[in-house]
């Protein structure tokens, strides 16, 4: 009897392993197909010879990638944007945070509310889009910067995190010391909250980075679009530009091999930044979506 | 923990503005996020009376006329629409598809991981699986077009030849397409919490469940899913909240003019009559986004309540 159980025990464990790796070959094979696409050469790509591995391997979408200037444009924009975004968010989110988090803080109660309520009820779309263009802002980064900027969410973690971290009797030793609040905040508070605010960065830089809803209905100028939305273009509307009017049969030809390429390039290329620094963040990642967890 | 920390203030009777002086810089640090919650988060809510109004340009938002039958002419219109029945059932079905899949998966995922004894690959499948999470909608879309291209693609030529079925263009698979890709992206993610919850198990439990013989199965059963139940319905109840908020970016972008009879939702419609019209009806789609936040607003009250009865406390 017992050893039917262990038996099926057994089975059971070695199931589970063959469905966790079926489960990564699912995960992992839309990947591997989009990187083997991007190093096959444009004639493989057209006829759909591509299926697992590269076929005749070639750099050649790579070579387009680097070639093709609206990329690069985006990516720049897309640093600004994300590196000003990120550092407005995360300053903004930590003095509110701070204050909030603080028991003996006087009308924290209400002002917590007011953030909360904006978790379940919004203007809508039309309302802030009218508000931004009255203010001016339609066109500059600070369209795609600002209004997300303070994110409540974000706020409730950074809140519960601190609860967890900053004593009472260490901020009471403080201020028995002589030192202001905004000192604590600076001196004590942020160098103790260092995991957190990796998170944090790591949430609003994907938004950032990853976000086109945005910078689509703020930016006008072609000049100013940030990577997602030069994406847009080549990916979803097939809109490439190689600069030269194709009349030439061969040159159409090859124009149409070279866009194909192109695509595959610029998902790796625009994947790159936030994959590289996954590894650094992911220990704190899991911690934050745990705090995230703990009700407000 | 609250009447504690009241009482305490009251002992001292500290007034208000004794603790100001002491404490203004706790005030000046706060109010930076408050002018930005005020100018971006509030201010557009006087903006939701043009749902009311037929706007003018030139006459701003408080100038504008009001609309005709009190004002509620906008929200007439948009009953009225063909396009509204259409919107609210795509927007129901996709929301409610997501719903009723994405949880349990969650769940299976972090009980087949936390039942894997090898921490290699444990750690290894966790990393994999996280990693779709971090791509962008565009590129999402973008690979999910690459693959099911009936032409090109590796998995779309495939099916296309051997089955008669055009993937991105059929509008009955577009909920199908959204819900599952969905998964392939945020399953990984989603487990987390049920991991973490799984980890907070007591052991004692399952030492005991395992002298009376019970099998992997039923600890899981009687011992796993029970104590993870609280979190999964707090869950599923948050994201019942947000059910008419759901992913719109990435429905945007994975619309095509064959799946638009089933991807055409309430925030896309919305979207598309006003700021990309060359005729925008600002009005009209300020009417659609209100209805829209209402009905939001009324189910997040409605499953906060649900999650007091059900767990004896709210999360709002």
């Amino acid at each position: 009897m017992k050893n039917k159980k262990i038996t099926q025990d057994k089975v059971v464990y070695f199931v589970n392993y063959i469905l966790l790796t079926l489960l990564m070959i699912i995960v992992l094979y839309p990947l591997i197909y989009v990187v083997s696409c991007s190093f096959s050469s444009g004639e493989a790509l057209m006829a759909g010879r591509v299926k697992f591995l590269p076929v005749e391997p070639t750099l050649l979408s790579y070579k387009t990638v680097f070639n093709y200037g609206d990329i690069w444009i985006g990516y720049l924009n897309s640093i600004i944007y994300t590196l000003i975004g990120t550092v407005i968010s995360i300053v903004l989110t930590l003095l509110a945070a701070y204050p909030l988090s603080r028991s003996d803080f006087r009308g924290g109660n209400v002002l917590m509310k007011l953030f909360l309520f904006t978790m379940m009820f919004n203007g809508g779309l039309v309302p802030t889009y009218l508000l931004v263009r009255n203010l001016g802002l339609i066109d500059t980064i600070w369209a795609v910067v600002l209004p997300t900027a303070v994110n409540a969410y974000n706020i409730i973690v950074a809140r519960t995190f601190f609860r967890q971290t900053i004593s009472k009797d260490l901020q009471e030793a403080a201020e028995l010391d002589g030192c202001s609040d905004f000192m604590f905040f600076v001196k004590i508070v942020i160098p103790l909250s260092m995991s957190i605010i990796a998170v944090l960065c790591l949430w609003v830089v994907i938004a950032l980075w990853n976000g086109y809803f945005y910078p689509l209905i703020y930016i006008n100028s072609q000049e100013k679009y940030p990577l997602q939305l030069i994406l847009r273009r080549i990916l979803l509307m097939s809109q490439v530009d190689f600069g030269n009017s194709a009349v030439d049969p061969k040159v159409v030809m090859e124009n149409q091999y070279l866009s194909q390429m192109l695509r595959y390039g610029t998902i790796i290329i625009s994947s790159l930044p936030l994959l590289l620094i996954y590894p650094f963040v992911q220990k704190h990642f899991v911690k934050g979506v745990m705090i995230g967890s703990v009700k407000g | 923990m609250k009447t504690k920390v009241k009482t305490r203030q009251k002992g001292k009777r500290e007034t208000f503005g004794h603790y100001f002086k002491a404490h203004w810089q706790l005030y000046a640090m706060i109010a930076f996020p408050m002018i930005m919650l005020a100018v971006f988060s509030y201010a557009p809510m006087y903006g939701i009376l043009l749902a009311f109004k037929n706007y003018r340009i030139v006459d701003g938002i408080w100038g504008s006329p009001w609309a005709a039958h009190f004002g509620m002419d906008n929200f007439i219109r948009f009953f009225n629409n063909y396009n509204f029945g259409e919107s609210l059932r795509n927007t129901l079905v996709i929301s409610l598809y997501t719903l009723v899949v994405n949880t349990p998966c969650a769940i299976i995922l972090a009980l087949s991981l936390n039942y894997a004894k090898n921490m290699k690959f444990r750690k290894f499948v966790q990393m994999v699986t996280y990693s779709p999470y971090f791509i962008s909608t565009i590129v999402f879309v973008g690979i999910l077009n690459a693959i099911f291209d009936t032409r090109v693609g590796a998995i779309g030529s495939f099916v296309y030849e051997n089955m008669g079925v055009n993937v991105l263009g059929t509008p009955e698979i577009f909920s199908s397409l959204y819900v599952w890709s969905g998964v392939w992206q945020t399953v990984g993610y989603g487990s987390i919490i049920y991991i973490a919850a799984l980890a907070g198990v007591d052991m004692e439990q399952h030492e005991a469940a395992i002298i009376d013989g019970a099998t992997l199965l039923q600890r899981i059963r009687y011992v796993d899913l029970p104590a993870i139940m609280p979190t999964a319905v707090i869950m599923l109840i948050l994201e019942t909240g947000r059910i008419l908020n759901m992913g719109y970016e990435k429905i945007l972008a994975m619309q095509n003019q064959n799946n638009m009879s089933m991807s055409e939702v309430i925030p896309t419609y919305a979207f598309k009559v006003s700021l990309v019209s060359n005729f925008p009806d600002y009005s009209y789609a300020t009417a659609i986004g209100l209805f829209q936040s209402v009905v939001g607003l009324i189910l997040i009250l409605l499953s906060n309540k649900i999650a007091k009865k059900l767990t004896g406390d709210g999360f709002i």
